[in-house]
Formats: C-alpha cells, sequence, structure tokens
C-alpha cells in the first residue's frame, strides 16, 4: 500500500489526496444542506403567512383556499398509522427471517431481495391504480383510508425490509454465539441481542419509510380518494395532506397561499416525528446495551 | 409475537367490515370523474349536506372517462365529466351545470396585444418561431400545449382546425395551474388555459395577461353572454333510472341556489 | 436444503416458519401487482404487438402511433443522471455526517436530511417549478427540461443513499478502524481503503433503491421536464418519462390507449428489474 510508503513526495500526494477528499466532502455535504435549505426555505416564507391555530384545525372552504386543513390532518395522521402498522411488522419479520434463519446465499433470500428491488421501482400511479383495483375494488375497502394505507404500506416495504435487513446483517456474530453459548433460543437471542442492536438502522428504515409514505400524492389519489370530511372510521374516504397540497397548488386557482402552509404544517410535523423517532431509538439503545 | 398476532386478527376483522360494508350506504351519494369539476362538486355537496344531514356527498377525481366508465360500472352514482358527451355515451343522460370558456394567455411583459388566427396557427405549428415574425419584441417562442386526450386541446383543435400531429410545442402541461406556472415562469412562452383561471391569476398579479379571440376579449363574462367562441361545457352524468335523490341533488346543483359556489370557482352557471 | 431441515420441530422452528410464510409477502404483493398490471396490459399487447412499440416513432395514442422508446429514453437519462449526482453527494453526506461535522450540527443535519426525505413530491415540484424553471428558463428557454428534472431528483432521491450509506457505515465494526488506525492509516485512507469497501453492500441496495425510486417518481417529473415526446438531444430539451406519460394520459384514456399506458408501466418495470439484475450480477462477480 502507497500509505506505507515514506518521503516527501509520498507524504504529499498522500496530504494532498487527503486534503483533495476533505474538501470534497465538505463541498457535497455544504450543497447539499444548502439546496434542502432552500427548498425549505421557499416553504416557509411562502407558507408561513397562511398559518394560525385556526388552520389547523378548521374545515376546508372554499375547495380549500379558505379555512384551515383539520380533517385533512386526521385523515392523514390515520392513513401513516395504518401504514406503519401493516408494514413494520411484516417488515420486520421478514428481514428478521431473511438475515438471521436462512442459510447465506439462498436462493429465496436472492429472490426476494430481487422483488423487493423491483417493487421500489414501481411507479406511484401504477401503485394507486393497483391499490385501486386490489384493495378498493376487489377487497371491497372502496375509497377509504384502510385502502390508502395498505397502498402505502405495499410501497415501502421494500425500504423497511432493506434497512432492517441490512443492520441486522452487520451485528457481529460473536454475539449470537454468546447467546447461544448461554443457552439462549434462536428466536430469544434475535429479539433481545440482535435487534435491539441492529435498533438505529431499524429506526432509520422506519423513518425513511414514514418519510416516503408522508411524501406520496399519486397513490392516495385513487384509494384515500379527495374527501376532506372529519373521517369518522377507517373505512370513510379521507384526503391525505399531499393529496390536498396537490389539488390546491395545481387544481384549484387561488390555492397557492394554503398550499404553501399546508406544506409548512407537513414539514412541521415531519420535524416533530422524526425528533420523537430518534430520541426513542437513542433511549432503547442505551437502555438495552450498556456496553 | 403478541401484538403481530392480533394486528393480523385486527387487519383481517377490518378487511371483513370492508367487505360487509362494501355497498354503497343508503345515505352517501358517490361522485366520480374530472378533476377540473371535482373542487366545484365538492363544494357543492358540503351546502347539499348541510340542507339534507345524515347525507353525504362523497367526492372523488380521477378524470373525465373515469367518471364515464365508474357511473357505468355502479361503482358511483354521479359521474363529473368536463366534456362534450361522445356518440358511444348515449347510454348515459347528461346535465350541464356549468360552461368553462378557453383563453390564450401571454406573459404579462409581452407587448403583444392580440393575435390574429393565422399568427396562432403559425405559432403552433412551429412555423413561427420568434416573437419579432408576429410584431412582438425578438426572442424564442415557448408554446405551450395540453396534454392529449383532454377536452380543452381537442377544442382547442377543432377551433383551429388542426390535428393533433400539426402542434409543436415546446412544453406539455396537464391542468390550468401548471399552464398558468409555466407561462407566468417564461416570458416568451404562449399557452392556452381556461378563461375563469387566467383572469382571477391575471387581477391577483401573477405575470399573464389574456388574449381575445377574433375581436372578443376574453372574460367570464363574455362567455356566460355567449359572444365568446372557445368555450366547453361541464357536465353531470347519471344513469337513466337514477333515483329521487340522485334527481334531486342534481336539481340542487343546476340551480340558481348555488350560482354563487360555481362564479367562485371561476365558471359560468348553467340552469336547466 | 430440505424444508423439513430447515424448520425443526421446536419453538423456533415454528416461529421460523411463521416469519417465512410472512416473507412469501414481500414476492405474493410484486407478483400480484404484476399480474394486475399484465392483465390490463394484455388488450394493447396483443392487438398492438410488443415490436410496435419500441420501433413506432412517434407516440400518439389517439392517432395509433405507439412508439414507447424516446420516453424509455428519458426515464432512464433522468434516472441516470439523477444517480450520477446523488451517490456520490449522498454518500459524502453520510461521511460527513458521521465523521466530520462538528458534534452541534449532526443532529440538525440529519434532521434537514430526514426533512428533505419526506418532502411530498409535489413540493419539490412546486419549487422545481416556481423558482428552478425560471432560472433555467433564463439561460435556455423552455426551462422545463431534462436538467430541470435532474436536478430535483437528484436533490429528491440523496436523502436515501445518504440514511442508508450511513447506517451501513455506521455498521462496520469498530475493530476496521481499529485495525486500519494501528496500522497507520490516517482518517481519510480508513475510510477510503477499509470502512467504505466494507460498508460496499449497504452504501450499493441504498444506491440502487434510490435509482429505482427515480425512476418511478411521477410528480416532480410531470411538473418540470416540458413532457414532450421526444429522444432526449441535449441537457436543455424538454423530454417525456413514462411515469409523467402514464399520469398525463390515465385520467382521459379509454380502451387500448388505457392499455399502452400499462405496458409501458411494464416497460418500466422491466427496466428496474434488469437495473438490479445487473447490479446483483455485478456485486457477485467483484467477489470471484
Amino acid at each position: 500500500m502507497s500509505d506505507l510508503s515514506h518521503g516527501p513526495r509520498h507524504v504529499f500526494a498522500r496530504q494532498a489526496r487527503d486534503g483533495a477528499m476533505r474538501v470534497a466532502i465538505w463541498a457535497a455535504a455544504a450543497a447539499l444542506f444548502a439546496c434542502a435549505a432552500w427548498v425549505m426555505l421557499d416553504v416557509v416564507l411562502r407558507g408561513a403567512a397562511g398559518l394560525d391555530w385556526s388552520f389547523l384545525v378548521d374545515e376546508p372552504a372554499r375547495a380549500g383556499r379558505a379555512g384551515g386543513i383539520g380533517p385533512i390532518l386526521v385523515s392523514t395522521g390515520l392513513i401513516l398509522a395504518v401504514a406503519i402498522a401493516a408494514a413494520a411488522p411484516l417488515g420486520l419479520a421478514t428481514a428478521i427471517f431473511l438475515a438471521e434463519f436462512l442459510p447465506a446465499g439462498s436462493r429465496f433470500a436472492a429472490w426476494t431481495s430481487l422483488s423487493l428491488d423491483v417493487l421500489a421501482g414501481i411507479p406511484s400511479i401504477v401503485f394507486g391504480l393497483f391499490g385501486n383495483a386490489f384493495f378498493s375494488i376487489w377487497l371491497g375497502m372502496g375509497f377509504s383510508i384502510l385502502s390508502g394505507g395498505l397502498t402505502l404500506a405495499c410501497m415501502i416495504l421494500p425500504l423497511l425490509i432493506r434497512t432492517a435487513e441490512h443492520g441486522l446483517r452487520m451485528v457481529p456474530g460473536e454475539w449470537r454465539h454468546g447467546a447461544a453459548a448461554l443457552g439462549m433460543s434462536r428466536f430469544s437471542s434475535v429479539w433481545r441481542i440482535v435487534l435491539p442492536a441492529a435498533g438505529p438502522a431499524v429506526t432509520a428504515g422506519l423513518l425513511l419509510g414514514l418519510g416516503r409514505a408522508t411524501a406520496e400524492t399519486a397513490a392516495l389519489v385513487f384509494t384515500s380518494g379527495y374527501v376532506d370530511r372529519m373521517p369518522s372510521s377507517l373505512l370513510d374516504s379521507g384526503r391525505a395532506l399531499s393529496v390536498h397540497i396537490y389539488d390546491l397548488a395545481m387544481n384549484v386557482a387561488g390555492g397557492d397561499r394554503n398550499a404553501y402552509a399546508s406544506a409548512l404544517v407537513l414539514l412541521l410535523f415531519l420535524i416533530v416525528v422524526n425528533g420523537i423517532a430518534m430520541s426513542f431509538s437513542d433511549y432503547l439503545l442505551r437502555k438495552r446495551i450498556a456496553a | 409475537m403478541f401484538s403481530r398476532r392480533a394486528l393480523g386478527f385486527l387487519l383481517a376483522l377490518s378487511m371483513g367490515l370492508g367487505i360487509a360494508a362494501g355497498a354503497h350506504a343508503d345515505d352517501r351519494i358517490v361522485v366520480t370523474g374530472s378533476s377540473t369539476i371535482a373542487p366545484l362538486m365538492a363544494e357543492i355537496g358540503k351546502r347539499f349536506e348541510k340542507l339534507h344531514p345524515g347525507l353525504r356527498v362523497d367526492v372523488q377525481s380521477g378524470g373525465s372517462t373515469r367518471g364515464v366508465t365508474d357511473v357505468r360500472a355502479g361503482l358511483s352514482d354521479i359521474g363529473m365529466v368536463s366534456r362534450a358527451m361522445s356518440d358511444d355515451e348515449r347510454d348515459l343522460v347528461a346535465y350541464e351545470i356549468a360552461r368553462d370558456g378557453i383563453a390564450i394567455i401571454l406573459h404579462r411583459d409581452n407587448p403583444l396585444t392580440e393575435l390574429s388566427r393565422r399568427q396562432i396557427v403559425g405559432i403552433y405549428t412551429g412555423r413561427v418561431t420568434d416573437w419579432s415574425e408576429v410584431g412582438g419584441k425578438p426572442g424564442r417562442i415557448t408554446v405551450v400545449n395540453k396534454a392529449e386526450g383532454r377536452s380543452t386541446l381537442e377544442l382547442f383543435l377543432a377551433y383551429f382546425r388542426l390535428g393533433v400531429r400539426d402542434i409543436v410545442a415546446h412544453v406539455v402541461i396537464g391542468d390550468n395551474q401548471q399552464g398558468i406556472k409555466t407561462v407566468s415562469a417564461n416570458p416568451g412562452a404562449i399557452g392556452y388555459v381556461s378563461i375563469g383561471t387566467a383572469e382571477f391569476e391575471a387581477s391577483a398579479g401573477t405575470p399573464v395577461k389574456l388574449l381575445g379571440l377574433e375581436g372578443v376579449p376574453a372574460s367570464v363574462a363574455n362567455v356566460k353572454n355567449g359572444t365568446y367562441p372557445l368555450s366547453r361545457p361541464l357536465n353531470l352524468v347519471t344513469r337513466p333510472a337514477g333515483g329521487e335523490r340522485l334527481e334531486r341533488f342534481i336539481g340542487f346543483a343546476r340551480s340558481a341556489e348555488v350560482d354563487d359556489i360555481v362564479a367562485d370557482q371561476f365558471f359560468v352557471p348553467s340552469h336547466p | 436444503m430440505r424444508i423439513s431441515s430447515l424448520f425443526p420441530r421446536t419453538r423456533d422452528g415454528h416461529i421460523a416458519f411463521g416469519l417465512g410464510a410472512v416473507s412469501c409477502l414481500a414476492s405474493g404483493i410484486l407478483l400480484l401487482i404484476l399480474v394486475f398490471v399484465f392483465g390490463e396490459a394484455w388488450p394493447a399487447l396483443r392487438t398492438i404487438g410488443v415490436l410496435r412499440f419500441l420501433s413506432d416513432t412517434a407516440w400518439y395514442p389517439t392517432d395509433n402511433a405507439f412508439g414507447l422508446a424516446p420516453m424509455l429514453a428519458a426515464s432512464f437519462a433522468l434516472a441516470a443522471g439523477a444517480l450520477i449526482l446523488a451517490a456520490p453527494v449522498g454518500v459524502a453526506a453520510a461521511i460527513f455526517r458521521l465523521y466530520y461535522a462538528p458534534a452541534w450540527l449532526k443532529t440538525p443535519y440529519r434532521g434537514l436530511v430526514l426533512l428533505l426525505a419526506g418532502t411530498p413530491s409535489v413540493v419539490l415540484g412546486l419549487w422545481g417549478l416556481m423558482v428552478l424553471v425560471p432560472l433555467i428558463a433564463r439561460l435556455e428557454p423552455p426551462g422545463a427540461s431534462l436538467i430541470a428534472g435532474i436536478l430535483v431528483l437528484a436533490l429528491m432521491i440523496v436523502p436515501t443513499v445518504a440514511i442508508t450509506a450511513e447506517a451501513a457505515l455506521e455498521s462496520v465494526p469498530r475493530s476496521c478502524w481499529a485495525a486500519a488506525n494501528a496500522l497507520g492509516l490516517g482518517r481519510e485512507a480508513a475510510l477510503l481503503n477499509v470502512v467504505l469497501p466494507a460498508a460496499r453492500e449497504g452504501v450499493a441496495g441504498g444506491i440502487l433503491l434510490a435509482g429505482a425510486r427515480a425512476l418511478g417518481e411521477t410528480m416532480v417529473v410531470l411538473m418540470i421536464t416540458g413532457n414532450i415526446v421526444r429522444m432526449p438531444d441535449g441537457l436543455f430539451a424538454p423530454v417525456r418519462a413514462l411515469t409523467s406519460n402514464i399520469a398525463l394520459e390515465m385520467a382521459y384514456a379509454t380502451g387500448d390507449h388505457r392499455a399502452s399506458l400499462f405496458v409501458s408501466g411494464l416497460a418500466l418495470t422491466l427496466l428496474v428489474f434488469l437495473l438490479s439484475f445487473a447490479a446483483r450480477t455485478g456485486r457477485r462477480m467483484r467477489y470471484v
């Protein structure tokens, strides 16, 4: 390895490369920060004017140009809850099976991996049409929050499984051996030792999945629908926040102001949820693995 | 483990409920179709609900074609169709609830105030590529066209006697608002959108302006009095044996009681 | 491997069987979706034929022209361009946050990236439409173009790359770092030669997911790429991706036109399949 050779020329080359790499990393990180901040600032500046407490609880009026987004927030929350409640256990179970119970290099694992990759690339609108045909029509849920949530669950499954599986695989083998030496069953060792150790990766996957679900628009138009009334059950149609933003910005004249205000609310919601999830995962990790 | 089992049970239970509740509840009217009409029908539905407590009007979008197919398949009670009915749709009953005009828009900074029919055709077929050729400030023309299948496009083509392949465009848009935003972002752009929307945006300060057609200024008022030549109907369709409840709702939607809602959405109300 | 040896009749075996059954769900869902899309696309495949979808020169579905090739190329160009931008930036951002950022910056930075991950495509598309496109239009009209799509798509998928890369890098055992330091490697050298290769699979998986997301993105490309059906012949040319085509025309399409839109959905799925298959074989070959 060239790094082990000494002498002024090698040292200079090495330092130059290290310095260049450092500059590149800082530059890339700064560029990302700047662009993301630009978008967020744009939303804040355009949306802050329309935001106040009544906006959060009132019903929409005049096709959303007046009033607020109260019922829409409730619908969105329910849709997300259904999506996570359906996808998280299924995703975790699959990840555990793939990482812990299958022999390495098995065909089932490869096939499932491939399926997940392809699933991740299916256009969101195709998911919407599929969700409409399968959940809404064939299973008879109609335009409903349940249908939308389940469709979203299908969409975020690849993300959850991939991140969780990778996190589980990265836990050192010695921990599993130690657990076996102590006489713990396979499942116990996974549940009590490996899974908490993979906690940060699993949480990252969950947060990414939640973000993806919150951001999804096209799939929900055909499944959870357009109705902006306060939902009274999971089988009611409910408009998600992203659908509302799309409608106000692209379909309703004069809806821009409330579109941006709704976008701001969505960003604030994400900040709160992400913050809670991150601190919760930190707490869990510290509690279980007092390494 | 326990929570997973409980979740599975809940999922199965709710699916079962879903299947049971699949049929329309007696107190619900489902309306699907054109996303142009959807905001209007949602507001009309809300007012109708207030007058008839216990009744619910659910409005979904999905496009004019979906409106027709859903009504035919019994998946919805009323379809919203933002165009004139075609010949093979005679099995459904259509009710016009509003009219929507189509205006050609330019960027506000464009000094031109009118264009002749020949000039517009020249621009849209790609023969004219610079604004100086039609008497404006030199600059490349950015032609904004609507996506295929939309009634607005078909009306435009029919009026200017063009075929769908004749148009050479630089940007293709889907909804009205996308058209407005595209034209307002580009000083050399020309496009066509709903009159009401354009009128509202122009008065609200968005940098667009409307062009008249054949000497008639583009305005909602001129669509109302019939002098503006380019307009399309907004229809509600049902199956022939609609039922008294649906007829009452449609009658309400076409009455003068909702004129303010229609005007608020920048359309022109139509009464029977 | 026989099933009976994989699932012995112990409590562990029973649990494993249950988990295995659940795992079949993932491929099961994909199968369902493929069956659905194929079923809807079949009328067009039967009457128009697969070859015409590639050989027709233009896309005028109401006028009997069904050429998908320009849109396939556009989808590919958009995703490829977005990945070329997003992959290095995402990995760099992950490295930055883990090893270079001062302590007070770590949490806000992650928060911002996670926020970007959850930003609806319509909001990013709006920003593109109202801020980016006018800027590009000043350089070269019409502004709504391939480059606009690439830039905003890249911004949209960077969080996926960054967060998965970060998870992968964090999972590299401390022993790797310790060994590298013991050998006298500095931070950058250790990263380049030891840690990144160790985290390679996780990072690559994240990049693949991001690429798939870019291929499947509908809203952003619909709003800012111009939607003209044309082979991409320059960064500033307007293009139409397969996804925006479906979104634009699905609402108003009937019969064969609608079926042909599902064919384009199938084409997209095939593209993603080929991409992940190639990535998978590529990775396997590296170990040989």
